[in-house]
């Protein structure tokens, strides 16, 4: 820590020897003069942006910083608190302090301590604490606080506001005890808050008092495309309607709320998120101007009327009269701010006003605004597309000289990236051609590199094409870790990463340096390049490939995890066609396999397994069902249903795997290759031969495809389903593969996927018969097999390569590469070639003695599996410090 | 300091070239001395075993392609689960590793230091064949 500087600090008298606009610190750093003090009061995003660029600017050498924080925690990333419900994310995972920062930069930052005073006639700031800094310099990024309209009611056990942290671990507390809640304000930050509660499992809605959805930033049309989408991912929606009362039970909790229509909406929680107000309680109350609605006047260098003030971010009324709520105006702010105290030296320009464009993902919607997005300018003119069917809405405001001005995406955003940074200009093409979709009518696809030098790429951080093109060419940066290091693009909300990718290879390309795009650090290939050698080659061992074709450091070498799994999956892919060993666990093989694969099932957090028998099509006679119900109470297993139409039996000892394996395959079941980059199930629903609806035998179809395609070892799992009509109870659209009943045969999806990016399948063919629809699908998953990138599945395959669906089909349906005969008969070596892992192994006593607990005491069972009771079951017992500090 | 060519000079499988190891019976240096765990013959390259030791610690035990022997915990101090044999084994800059199958942190066989996390690290134990 630094000396605290002595209570004279005359030579830093701004109002006496600093004209404005000039610097603020004097550049020297002369051991008699004691350091000049700048205080920072708030650490959030904005905060520890201009933290950041003092550093950049040399300021911290030479000038003792003091941070004064309100929240218990150094700054975190606000734009990203809801992925703390969407994605698990941790509360230090948000944070965005790098490692030693403060110490590095001899930053002094005291947290849960907010400074509640300023004196600025003796230019003291008091903390709660009571502790009392002099500052020549003062920064004021308080940011905002949430509007809560004044109901009665609204402080009522059960409302919340959604802003930090602790908001969000209060609401996830509360939540559990209820069922239903309600958002008041439909703008970007209540969709978040509606995200939030639906992604806590509640029974979400949404009450906005404007006649549509985020009426800020999207017109009419985008607010009604947004609304459908919304609607359709299960979160309620009410516009025009504004919050009269919050009603309360006899406790005093929240019941729910009455509306100025009249009626009342029943709800066990509240969230108000209903916009923000800048915090400007401290400059009042020290005598700074204020705007009449609130915010810290401040000039374009973002200085507040007190020249050795500063206020920046959300708490300050900027030079053009407004507040700006968003976090790349307020890094700019920052960055102003930093400037001028750094004095001459720094760049010239003020902040003037910003760029409020947006592009964010809410409730799993894609929602961009970007420019003069409501068309307010004099002659603006709009071009605009619609689909209500897909929920795509994309609305372009040009001037009458063609001159892009604005615009709104919703359900499709990828063009923002290139549409953005060309507003003010006159794009190339015709502004038709950038709303319509690919494929009908839209000739023309504009890349990032058709972009001129200016162009803003990253906004967070205002960094142009320019930029990143001189991080590669002056910089010499090689990657876009190294270009986002170097430039701070795509390090604020990441939308711009995509493009950025695009304009960092394309530089490195033009600059002749080969974008090196190997598997891994072994391996200067592609796993699609690995596959052509294997098979071109007919190699049938990873040592003979390492050696052989391996980067020249790494052969003879031990390989690595990234590679040694991948090289497997190829090797049992192609082993039927070029007699390679067909069991994974034959041989090297073994110690190629990922522990899941080397084991057969699939390894728990506390080093348990779980088994999963095939149960095809979801098809299971009682008898079976009885089986798997002895076994597990046998062996004391906990049993779950999967998303998958089967049966998951957890808590299995790696010793107790054959035993257990042995009692389900006497029974008729083999493995269900859950472990495995395989193929996993093939989902059905009822079909014709029970449902009224039905049209086909979708579970006979589904039990052939599954029987057919069991055991195929993939770049990444393969998941397939069989719907018997249109209405898709088997939700074939999100499979890898997904077939759908017609009237006169079957529909072929292809690339629909579930999980964190879901995406709904292509239609590949269709009216196919059965067999034209099973020669389809060899082709298709051989063609897959064969091309696409280590753990990449067929979603991003089919967008990733040249020419994406209509290639695949040409090659698939069309023959146009001609090795249509190769893949089938590749399929059909896997298919005469498939045996069951587990009985094969069971007959293998090799095999089989690598199933124990220790090599010295095969029949001990491991000390750290332990389990706990729960709901009548067994699971894990929870490890005590890892998990707590993320749920406290 | 647990790769066996450090440790025992005198044993025929010390030079860090031979391919192969002599087959016998393989120990474990723990605080109790020296602890047999297991033939040579139940290693394979790339193929961690657990060995149970004197007072309860696990030990994972692998032999890398060359032949050369390493011991260390076989508890993986980031899930408390005895897991790290059953890993994958590389290579880095010379240096074997075995990666963790739960969360993937990589350990150096050599010494146990944890490559991903400098503020971890798991036991080492020097070994023998005998």
């Amino acid at each position: 820590m630094t000396t605290p500087t002595p209570a004279s600090t005359s030579a830093f008298d701004l109002t006496a020897e600093q004209p404005q606009p000039g610097p603020v610190l004097c550049p020297a750093d002369h051991p008699a003069v004691p350091r000049p003090v700048i205080v920072l009061v708030g650490h959030g995003m904005v905060g520890q942006r201009f933290l950041e660029a003092l550093a950049e600017h040399g300021v911290t050498e030479r000038a003792r910083v003091v941070v004064l924080c309100e929240e218990p925690r150094p700054a975190y990333d606000r734009v990203h608190l809801t992925s703390y419900f969407s994605e698990g994310a941790s509360p230090e995972s948000l944070s965005l302090v790098g490692d030693g920062f403060m110490a590095r930069h001899g930053v002094e930052l005291h947290v849960g301590d907010p400074a509640v005073a300023v004196d600025r006639d003796s230019r003291t700031v008091t903390a709660r604490s009571g502790l009392s800094v002099r500052y020549d310099v003062l920064v004021l990024a308080t940011g905002s606080y949430p509007f809560v309209p004044p109901v009665p009611g609204k402080d009522a056990e059960g409302c919340f506001v959604y802003r930090t942290i602790e908001d969000v671990l209060a609401i996830e507390r509360y939540a559990r005890g209820v069922g239903t809640g309600a958002v008041v304000g439909g703008g970007l930050l209540g969709l978040e808050a509606a995200g939030a509660l639906r992604g806590l499992g509640l029974d979400t809605h949404v009450v906005e008092f404007a006649p549509r959805l985020m009426p800020v930033q999207v017109d009419e049309g985008g607010g009604a495309a947004l609304r459908r989408s919304v609607e359709g991912l299960g979160v309620t929606v009410h516009t025009g309607v504004g919050t009269q009362e919050i009603t309360t039970d006899g406790a005093g909790r929240v019941d729910g709320m009455a509306l100025s229509d009249g009626s009342h909406l029943p709800a066990g929680m509240v969230v108000f998120s209903a916009g923000v107000r800048p915090r400007d309680d401290l400059a009042r109350a020290c005598g700074l101007d204020v705007g009449e609605r609130g915010g810290i006047v401040v000039d374009a260098s973002c200085r507040t009327s007190d020249p050795a003030v500063f206020a920046i971010g959300e708490c300050a009324l900027a030079a053009d009269g407004r507040v700006y709520g968003l976090v790349a105006p307020g890094n700019e702010m920052a960055e102003t701010a930093a400037r001028t105290i750094a004095g001459p030296g720094g760049q010239d320009g003020g902040f003037t006003g910003a760029d409020t464009s947006t592009k964010l993902k809410l409730l799993g919607v894609d929602v961009a605004s970007f420019g003069d997005a409501h068309g307010t300018a004099d002659g603006a003119l709009d071009v605009l597309y619609s689909d209500s069917r897909s929920g795509v809405y994309r609305k372009l405001v040009v001037g009458a000289d063609g001159t892009l001005l604005g615009g709104v995406l919703v359900g499709d955003v990828e063009s923002y990236g290139v549409l953005r940074p060309l507003t003010g200009t006159v794009p190339p093409v015709a502004p038709e051609h950038l709303v319509l979709p690919a494929g009908a009518g839209a000739p023309v696809s504009l890349g990032p590199t058709a972009l001129p030098d200016d162009a803003v790429i990253c906004s967070c951080h205002n960094v142009t094409k320019g930029a990143i093109r001189g991080a590669v060419t002056d910089h010499a940066c090689t990657g876009v870790a190294e270009v986002k290091k170097c430039t701070k693009a795509g390090t604020g909300c990441g939308s711009c990463l995509k493009v950025l990718g695009q304009l960092v290879d394309a530089e490195l390309e033009a600059g002749g340096v080969a974008v090196d795009k190997g598997l891994c650090a072994c391996f200067a290939q592609t796993r699609a390049e690995l596959y052509e050698i294997v098979l071109a080659l007919r190699l049938t061992s990873y040592r003979e490939l390492l050696d052989a074709h391996g980067r020249p450091e790494a052969r003879g070498g031990e390989g690595c995890e990234v590679c040694k799994p991948a090289v497997a999956s190829i090797l049992a892919s192609l082993a039927p066609a070029i007699g390679g060993s067909v069991h994974v666990l034959d041989g090297e093989q073994a110690a190629l396999q990922d522990t899941n694969d080397r084991f057969l099932a699939n390894m728990q957090k506390n080093g348990s397994y779980s088994i999963v028998p095939r149960i095809p099509g979801g098809e299971i006679t009682p008898e079976k069902l009885i089986v798997i119900g002895e076994v597990a109470r046998d062996f004391g297993l906990y049993t779950k249903i999967t998303g998958g139409q089967r049966i998951d039996l957890f808590g299995a000892r790696v010793e107790q795997l054959p035993v257990i394996w042995a009692r389900l395959v006497d029974a008729g079941f083999e493995s269900g290759h859950a472990y495995g980059k395989a193929l996993r199930t093939v989902k059905s629903c009822v079909g014709s031969t029970w449902c009224r609806f039905g049209v086909q035998d979708s579970v006979r179809m589904a039990i052939d495809l599954e029987l057919r395609y069991r055991g195929l070892r993939a770049p990444h799992k393969l998941k397939s389903a069989v719907s018997g009509c249109a209405r898709e109870c088997a939700e074939a659209q999100s499979k890898d593969f997904g077939v759908i009943a017609t009237a006169s045969g079957w529909n072929l999806y292809v690339g629909g996927n579930g999980g964190a990016t879901p995406r709904h399948g292509d239609l590949l063919a269709k009216d196919l018969s059965d067999a034209e629809l099973v020669r389809l699908i060899d082709r298709f998953l051989m063609f897959y097999i064969r091309t696409a990138d280590r753990l990449e599945r067929t979603s991003v395959w089919l967008e990733r390569i040249a020419g994406g669906l209509e290639h695949v089909r040409d090659v698939v349906v069309h023959d146009s590469l001609g090795i249509c005969d190769e893949l089938e008969a590749l399929m059909a070596a896997h298919v005469a070639g498939y045996r069951d892992e587990w009985a094969d192994t069971l007959g293998d006593p090799e095999r089989l003695s690598r199933f124990v607990s220790f090599v010295n005491a095969p029949g001990t069972p491991d000390p750290t599996v332990r389990f706990v009771p729960e709901r009548d079951q067994i699971r894990p017992e929870p490890l005590p410090a890892r998990t707590e500090t993320v749920t406290a | 300091m647990t790769a066996i060519t450090d440790l025992a000079p005198a044993s025929p499988v010390a030079a860090r070239t031979a391919p192969e190891t002599r087959a016998g019976t393989v120990e474990l240096l723990t605080p109790a001395g020296w602890f047999a765990v297991c033939g040579t013959d139940a290693l394979q390259p790339g193929h961690g075993v657990a060995a149970l030791l004197p007072g309860g610690a696990q030990a994972a035990v692998f032999k890398d392609s060359t032949g050369r022997l390493y011991a260390i915990g076989n508890v993986d101090p980031f899930t408390g689960a005895g897991v790290l044999c059953h890993g994958l084994t590389g290579s880095a800059g010379g240096e074997p590793y075995v990666a963790s199958p739960l969360l993937k942190q990589r350990f150096a066989l050599a010494d146990g230091r944890c490559l991903d996390d400098d503020e971890v690290t798991v036991a080492s134990y020097p070994l023998r064949v005998r």
